[in-house]
């Protein structure tokens, strides 16, 4: 079981590992530097609970192999609030109840703040709809999803 | 109105820590000494297990244990149990045959466990499984319940003739045929409730460890009712006494169902972690979901509808088939009986109800609960019939079901099978629901679509679900093997705040914020200085768990016992305090108050004095304010509602455009209207997947041909619309404390009917009268070619 | 997954190299498909060569006369091009479409087309176009690249390093999703232009193909009518649980002059 040390920047902080070429980047995430807030919900890169963003653009972290990853810099959901405030996609899904089991959130609000980047100009519940093609979510019917982006669309480019 | 007060909808306290990745999963646990296993499977459906030599797969790097069926078998622990005995026609209990955890005979559904390999990490248990030889001689599988039950068919288990587990009937066959031999008109329909997989988006995961100093054993496992588990494991499958058995069910990331049974691999980790004395951790991929969670609805029936002239409903007569898979499942044989066929009667006065259930064992994934269980097949097939009888008789759908609504004023009303309903203004709901829908401008649309040669259709259903579950004498009498009450403890503690203990489990549905909201409401404290503990068996006193929407009309009614136990106790304490007769104390809004005066104590005055008793009754009372309550419910509770859907069809594609929906739904009081909201919005985006997307497909062998989000179609953000909801509350239910009814499967009951009626009203205008759900583009236009060919 | 040798390549020519000198080696670019087959351990390569270094196949040019990608460019960024936009928009449209915005993120034209997924969108554009395929080796005309199911005119070790799309004077990309994993059910893309009247299709067989019928009769008349009528032969198309053979060729003239009509503005 050869491995090597691979190291980059998450939320800011320089990390480093000691990891099998096959390591994911959510493996890397979870069980190696024991951030646990990047979820797995799927084997075939669908569900995006995964998302994390990597030098800004979100990506899936079950896609992407660590060693890949050597120097990026990752930004992951335990690194969106500013200490006790939250981010505005995180304080408009609370304030919209745009979650409810909690588990595809943080790749859901990941995503979500790169519709909100591609998009600063305007943003429409369809795009909205459609950009959110990488992300499952099984309890809320996206409707309160859709409702806390344009929320934070707003609140982000005002 | 304080902050947090019922009926208001505060924002949910369980989200800072979900929202910042804090929140804590199962997978997100890890013991120190942690190994890791990788399940081994069947990769067929049917076949005699030969051998399993895993003498190469046992020196591969990293491997601690690798453990089979023969060492199940060899250790004599019980097989997975069955919750609810059916008893057939003629008194004949259904079969029930074993259900090892490891398999040492044959496998029995693809996904079936041969073997599980634990080794130091994850992958290297994978990579040691496949060096696991395993020899199967493959048999024939039986996939569809009509070839399950053909003469001659290959057996599943060799002990039941003709796969049949059950032959059970609800009402008098020959007093349905006789009603139907004099009606003005019938309705036939043949139809498929179509198999779905949940997928709660947290797959299913189990950490196990055992303690040697104490004896002692820790599940952690994604459960909707640890309680339960901890029953089924400990007393059936490993006899392990509940003193030595800790389940915890953590954070859990959806269930809809699929997470209330108890699984193999609980069993098996538990098992295996004292003989490797070190934890074990397993992680379902998706694709283990779908070959092992177990799956939903999958029904075949005929249905028949009898009609006096004036469109009276006279009488209805139900054939269903119900697909069990290999093996029973947890609460199985429960679901295609007491939750459908008693749901029969639906909304309506219809007089006398026959249904009669075949279930089938197969060699498919078990079948179970899944969002709604039995009441979206029921809803389903009335709604389905009622459209068609519309149609059929000329008489409109929405006059067709006011002629035949049980009315307000016939409260409490009973069916003829078995239900008592006590409540409910259905009229008012289809009244809202028409005018919210804006159905009289529904012709206009219709006739804007055609212009963009676009097909339109609307579709009502209205529904009724039994909730709640159950009153446990009730249960017991129908075969369930438990009560089905829960448990709370409302500990005040010495300043003042509330710690509240619930057997039901939260996963998804908010109870940190509506319990508390509960509480709060209550005993007149701040909501903020109330917490809910909930998911561990050693922290809770026993619990039933969360399922069948009943979390809140049947553990919020044991909190409102606990509390009534604080109050009453806390009344005698200040009556010692004020010095002032019990009979004379009020308590409201956190305050006791000596009735007529100003004489008065805030409960945190009380509860400071109950733990710290120097001026105190002790003579007569106990020091301390912490009250447990059980409650056991009277009846089900009965949600209704009236849901309506819009559809446009682009007859080229036969692609399915959901336009707009609108459910109007009784679910009595309501506590956090945010909640509520949120839940029919989720549970209708599962029925809207039924009708429109989703399909659990086998081939002939009983491969799973849609076993990954690749070929199963979840639902994703653009398939759906934005949604209209509102409630009722003139209606609460009338016999439990809070008066409420529970909401969490309405929009799934509803959706799948809705949604199917109106894409069958914009292709009728074609000619097609019947499709079967999913209705997705490919079925929708083989549809219209062969109306038009 | 298998575990394998990884390598980060510093040059096309060291990539070829990494490839040759491997037992069974893979490139990778943005992994998007290779990826989640090593997941589902469907694949055991001994080495992963790492194009993710090479910054010299990435970006977009566009002349009076070509859009050219580099090979290593993402999706997303082909979609949000300006120039792109301007220049072949169904180019921009179909980059937009392909799996969802995370995959745009990360996914590469040379690794979608090299991959040659019958039901990915890309090697419609390809071969809808005319593009020339240029690698480290050649140039491969797109009418001669793809030449099976998830076979290409490649050799082992030949790297794909851009794609040259001549600019048409209109096309357009009409995609029908499979609902579960929306890939493409069926993928028309069309164009009028300097590489002829090209209808080229994706996702109804077992590669992309050109629609010749269909070609001959927009040649002379570029409207949806020309089309509407030209029935697709179903015998080597696709049937799954999503769409029959029967189903794809009737989508095929229905993504087609919808195309069509849409490449007419």
């Amino acid at each position: 079981m050869a491995t090597n040390t691979v190291s980059m920047t998450v939320n800011g902080k320089k990390v480093s590992a000691d990891v099998e070429n096959r390591t994911l980047l959510v493996q890397y995430l979870r069980e190696h530097l024991g951030m646990t807030g990047t979820h797995v919900g799927c084997d075939t890169t669908q569900c995006g609970a995964c998302t994390v963003h990597i030098g800004g653009l979100p990506i899936k972290s079950c896609t992407i192999l660590a060693r890949q990853l050597e120097g990026a810099d990752v930004t992951t959901i335990e690194g969106l609030a500013d200490g006790d405030k939250l981010h505005p996609m995180q304080e408009a899904f609370r304030e919209n109840h745009a979650l409810q089991c909690g588990f595809c959130t943080p790749g859901m609000v990941m995503s979500a703040i790169g519709i909100v980047e591609r998009n600063k100009d305007s943003l429409d519940e369809k795009t909205v709809r459609e950009e959110l093609e990488g992300n499952f979510c099984r309890c809320t019917g996206y409707h309160n999803i859709v409702k806390a982006i344009l929320a934070a669309h707003k609140e982000m480019t005002a | 109105m304080p902050d947090g007060a019922i009926g208001t909808p505060i924002r949910r306290r369980e989200d800072q820590r979900f929202l910042t990745g804090a929140g804590q999963y199962v997978d997100d646990f890890n013991r120190p000494g942690q190994t890791y296993a990788w399940m081994v499977r069947s990769s067929v459906a049917h076949a005699a297990i030969k051998s399993v030599d895993i003498s190469k797969a046992e020196a591969a790097p990293g491997v601690v244990k690798i453990l089979t069926g023969a060492d199940w078998a060899a250790d004599g622990v019980g097989g997975l149990p069955c919750g609810w005995q059916v008893i057939g026609k003629n008194d004949v209990a259904m079969h029930e045959p074993p259900h090892p955890a490891l398999v040492a005979d044959k496998v029995r559904h693809v996904g079936d466990n041969l073997a599980i390999v634990i080794a130091e990490t994850k992958d290297q248990a994978r990579d040691a499984a496949e060096l696991i030889e395993i020899d199967l001689e493959e048999r024939p599988a039986v996939v569809s319940m009509s070839a399950a039950a053909a003469d001659g068919a290959p057996l599943v288990h060799d002990d039941v003739p003709n796969n049949l587990c059950y032959d059970w009937e609800i009402g008098v066959r020959e007093d349905a045929d006789a009603v139907f031999d004099k009606a003005d008109h019938v309705t036939r329909l043949e139809l498929v409730n179509n198999r779905l997989v949940a997928n709660p988006i947290e797959p299913r995961a189990a950490l196990a460890e055992y303690d040697p100093a104490g004896d002692h054993y820790t599940l952690y496992t994604t459960s909707q009712n640890p309680h339960v588990i901890r029953l089924l494991m400990g007393a059936f499958v490993l006899s392990i006494p509940e003193h030595k058995l800790r389940i915890v069910a953590p954070d859990v990331g959806g269930g809809f169902g699929a997470k209330i049974y108890h699984y193999a691999e609980e069993a098996i980790l538990t098992w295996a972690s004292k003989k490797v004395r070190r934890p074990i951790k397993w992680t379902a991929d998706r694709s283990d979901s779908f070959m092992t969670d177990a799956q939903g609805r999958d029904h075949v029936t005929t249905g028949e509808l009898a009609l006096d002239k004036d469109g009276k409903f006279l009488a209805l007569r139900v054939q269903t088939n119900a697909n069990m898979g290999g093996y029973l499942s947890t609460f199985a044989p429960a679901i295609p009986t007491y939750l459908y066929a008693t749901l029969l009667a639906g909304l309506y006065r219809t007089p006398v109800i026959y249904c009669n259930v075949k279930a089938y064992f197969t060699n498919t994934v078990p079948v179970d609960a899944y969002r709604g269980a039995g009441r979206p097949e029921a809803c389903y097939l009335i709604e389905r019939l009622v459209e068609q009888a519309a149609r059929e008789t000329g008489i409109d759908k929405v006059e067709i079901r006011r002629r035949n609504f049980i009315s307000a004023a016939e409260m409490p009303y009973q069916t003829p099978v078995a239900l008592e309903y006590d409540s409910g203004d259905f009229i008012r709901n289809l009244e809202d629901g028409l005018k919210s829908a804006e159905y009289d401008g529904f012709a206009a649309r219709r006739a804007a679509s055609e212009k963009n040669g676009k097909l339109r259709g609307v579709g009502l259903a209205t529904y009724i679900e039994a909730c709640g579950i159950a009153p446990s004498a009730v249960a017991g009498a129908l075969g369930a093997r438990a009560g089905l009450f829960e448990s709370a403890e409302v500990r005040v503690h010495p300043t003042g705040s509330v710690t509240v203990f619930t057997g039901a489990h939260q996963h998804g549905q908010g109870h940190e914020t509506t319990f508390a909201q509960l509480v709060a409401d209550g005993l007149g404290v701040a909501v903020e200085n109330v917490e809910v503990v909930h998911g561990d068996t050693d922290r809770i006193q026993f619990g039933m768990g969360t399922y069948g929407s009943r979390s809140l009309a049947v553990g919020g009614s044991a909190i409102v016992k606990a509390m009534d136990k604080v109050v009453e106790k806390g009344k005698k304490i200040a009556a010692h305090l004020l010095e002032a007769s019990v009979d004379d104390i009020e308590f409201d809004a956190g305050t006791f108050r000596v009735s007529g005066t100003d004489r008065e104590l805030g409960i945190g005055d009380i509860a400071l004095t109950a733990y710290v008793p120097h001026n105190y009754p002790i003579e007569e009372l106990e020091p301390g304010l912490d009250e447990t309550a059980f409650y056991d419910p009277k009846n089900f509770t009965y949600p209704n509602g009236c849901h309506i859907a819009e559809v446009e069809i682009d007859p080229t594609t036969g692609q399915v455009t959901l336009c707009s929906f609108n459910a109007v739904d009784d679910f009595g009081k309501i506590i956090n209207p945010m909640i509520v909201e949120g839940q029919v919005h989720g549970g209708l985006v599962q029925g809207i997947g039924q009708a429109l997307m989703e399909n659990c497909i086998y081939d002939d062998q009983g491969q799973l041909v849609t076993g990954s989000f690749n070929d199963y179609c979840l639902p994703r953000a653009d398939d759906v619309p934005s949604f209209t909801v509102g409630t009722n509350e003139g209606a609460p239910c009338t016999h439990n404390p809070l008066g409420v009814k529970g909401c969490g499967e309405a929009g799934t009951i509803g959706a799948g009917a809705a949604v199917t009626n109106a894409v069958l009203d914009a292709l009728g205008t074609k000619g097609i009268h019947n499709i079967d759900m999913p209705a997705t583009p490919h079925r929708v236009w083989q549809a219209l070619q062969q109306s038009n060919g | 997954m298998y575990d394998f040798n990884y390598k980060r390549a510093t040059s096309v020519d060291d990539a070829a190299a990494a490839i040759n000198s491997a037992d069974d080696g893979k490139i990778v670019a943005g992994g998007m498909t290779l990826l989640p087959t090593l997941k589902q351990r469907l694949a055991m390569p001994s080495d992963l060569v790492d194009l993710a270094d090479l910054s010299d196949l990435v970006g977009i040019t566009v002349d009076g006369s070509s859009v050219t990608i580099g090979a290593m460019t993402p999706h997303a960024v082909v979609h949000a091009s300006a120039d792109v936009q301007k220049a072949i928009p169904a180019l921009s449209k179909l980059a937009g479409l392909i799996g969802d915005p995370m995959v745009r993120n990360r996914g590469t034209i040379g690794g979608s087309i090299s991959n040659n997924d019958p039901a990915a969108d890309y090697p419609s554009a390809v071969v809808g176009l005319g593009a020339t395929v240029h690698t480290s080796k050649r140039e491969i005309a797109g009418d001669d690249f793809f030449t099976g199911m998830f076979e290409t005119a490649l050799e082992e070790d030949e790297i794909v390093t851009k794609v040259v799309f001549p600019i048409p004077e209109k096309a357009a990309y009409m995609k029908f999703p499979n609902p579960a994993s929306r890939y493409a059910v069926v993928g028309t893309f069309v164009s009028k232009g300097p590489q002829g009247t090209r209808v080229a299709v994706t996702g109804a067989g077992p590669c992309v193909f050109r629609q010749s019928d269909m070609e001959a009769a927009l040649e002379s008349n570029f409207t949806p009518e020309a089309v509407e009528n030209i029935k697709q032969d179903d015998g080597d198309l696709n049937t799954d649980i999503h769409a029959s053979a029967e189903y794809r060729a009737h989508l095929v003239t229905v993504m087609a002059k919808r195309a069509v009509a849409e490449a007419n503005g």
